[in-house]
């Protein structure tokens, strides 16, 4: 296993998959609670957008696909916020408009690349050092904006009482939207954009069912997300994989022992209470 | 005879209008939901709005907050704008519904956020200290780490009201506070609330659709339809004419054991 790490491309492909899987793990329990996990999926093919158009003009992926992903999220929250339409139907719009742009972006290429499909499926050997600054760059806002943390939270579980408190929950919204938005532009060379919305959603899907409270919820995110990078790494290079079908499928077997974990705990708690009820009778 | 004079300049003093709504009105899309309503408020008084749905009961308790803006005139609390108040001021039970109950939270998380306006990560002493008295308050202690997804109607409003008292508010402001409790539960939440009240210095304003709470317990009623059809105690707000302008009938309120038959 460790003999992997004896490889830049492996150094860099952990090291950047490491903070993005922080990052996505982190915001993804917001997006879990909030009920936005189309927004992932609408936002990575936004990504595919800016990739080809990057493409098409001959520049670095990374620096299109960066604002044409960060202006898709900031209309989707616009355009939802505005016609009162449900979130679905307008990430729906965003996700075939991003998607349609990419393609016709695609065909006008006149010489073959792989660097599209590096981002559609993920790769590690893509992994750059601008990528590596990128992540890092990712971390340092989690990082910033951590204290936001709290209000985020609050405005998740009942956002009349955090606008009442004078909470900025509009402005929240735009915010998480374009944190969410640069993660998965970072994320999207190792996992590939097919797979991104899985590997913001899983993490957090699991530690919610394995969690009494908010707190231990991102925190158990946070380490699944950061576990299965390392498992899904080294299985995409002990066995040629691509990179983000690997992580995704560590990604959902940990999502299964969570599934039995609450399972086996939601069925021994209702034997408690029987039993209780028996003896109290 | 100067101390007279002194209780009646402490009295003065102490009646200040604590909300002072001046010809307000709100629109919602293009429905004007509220027609220039003028109340004032004072201090200890516990105000129950009454109307019929859709009547503009929450969106007047909206406004207030400043959740919706006013198409025009102006609403002060102790004389001074919304956003100079601090809003630990103000303690708010919304309606149910506005809860995620599948949000991973207990309780104590849920009437800590009442204290510092976010959600908690890890709880203080001091924390856990006031959340234990506040919930002992309200007959809630034994939920104190039971999940919220796992609490009833009625213990939920109950936890939503002990959010609202730990920040010890001065003025209350309650959205329909019995929605989805039985009758024994809405009786315990009232006295605990007529308790709380009796030994502090706040002032209620509830959304109720219940004609014979607002004759328990409030002590002025603002009745209202889109407008402000009557204001003033409940024996005098609460009569034949002002319920048929409000609801179109006078309904079960001549049931309600009142002072005089003619005062409903």
């Amino acid at each position: 296993m460790f003999e992997a790490l004896q490889y830049g491309f492996m150094q860099r492909a952990l090291i950047a998959g490491l903070l993005t899987a922080v990052a996505a793990s982190y915001y993804g329990v917001f997006v879990v609670q909030r009920g936005m996990s189309f927004l992932g999926n609408g936002l990575a093919h936004a990504t595919f957008g800016g990739v080809a158009l990057a493409l098409l003009l001959n520049q670095e992926p990374l620096w299109v696909a960066v604002p044409f992903t960060v202006l898709v999220a900031v209309l989707i929250t616009y355009v939802r916020d505005r016609t009162g339409l449900a979130p679905d139907t307008v990430i729906g719009i965003f996700f075939a408009l991003s998607m349609a742009l990419g393609i016709v972006f695609i065909s006008r290429i006149q010489t073959y690349t792989t660097d599209a499909f590096h981002y559609l499926f993920g790769s590690i050997l893509a992994v750059t050092e601008t990528d590596i600054v990128a992540s890092v760059f990712i971390l340092l806002l989690i990082l910033i904006t951590l204290r936001l943390w709290g209000r985020w939270a609050y405005a998740t579980i009942d956002r009349e009482a955090a606008l009442a408190d004078r909470i900025p929950v509009k402005f929240d919204d735009y915010l998480l939207s374009v944190l969410i938005a640069l993660t998965i532009v970072v994320s999207a060379k190792i996992v590939g954009i097919v797979l991104i919305s899985a590997f913001l959603v899983i993490p957090a899907a699991s530690a919610r069912l394995v969690s009494r409270r908010f707190l231990g919820m991102t925190v158990v995110s946070v380490v699944i997300g950061v576990v299965t990078v390392i498992i899904g790494l080294m299985c995409s290079f002990q066995f040629d994989l691509p990179s983000g079908a690997s992580i995704i499928l560590v990604q959902a077997l940990i999502f299964t022992v969570c599934l039995l974990i609450s399972m086996v705990a939601g069925a021994r708690a209702s034997l408690i209470s029987k039993s209780a009820v028996r003896s109290k009778s | 005879m100067v101390l007279n004079i002194f209780g009646f300049i402490l009295f003065t003093y102490l009646m200040v209008n604590v909300i002072e709504i001046a010809n307000v009105s709100v629109r919602l899309g293009d429905f004007l939901a509220l027609r220039d309503i003028s109340v004032n408020i004072q201090t200890g008084d516990f105000v129950a709005i009454i109307g019929p749905n859709g009547s503009g009961k929450s969106t007047l308790l909206r406004a207030i907050l400043g959740l919706v803006p006013l198409e025009s005139g102006r609403i002060k609390i102790f004389d001074k704008e919304l956003k100079m108040i601090p809003p630990e001021w103000i303690g708010y039970v919304p309606q149910l519904k506005t809860v995620d109950r599948n949000f991973p939270a207990v309780t104590c998380d849920l009437v800590t956020s009442g204290i510092h306006r976010r959600w908690p990560g890890i709880l203080t002493k001091k924390d856990h200290e006031s959340v234990s008295e506040v919930l002992a308050k309200v007959g809630a202690e034994h939920l104190n780490h039971k999940p919220l997804g796992q609490l009833s109607g009625g213990e939920i409003q109950r936890v939503y009201l002990a959010r609202a008292l730990v920040r010890k508010p001065k003025i209350l402001l309650l959205d329909e506070p019995a929605t989805g409790i039985d009758a024994v539960g809405e009786d315990y939440m009232y006295s605990i609330l007529d308790e709380h009240l009796e030994r502090a210095d706040t002032t209620v304003l509830m959304v109720t659709h219940d004609w014979l709470t607002a004759k328990h317990h409030a002590n002025q009623v603002l009745l209202l339809n889109h407008k402000l059809i009557a204001e003033g105690p409940p024996s005098e707000a609460l009569n034949d004419k002002h319920l048929r302008a409000a609801f179109g009938h006078v309904g079960h309120a001549h049931d309600l054991p009142c002072d005089g038959a003619s005062d409903v």
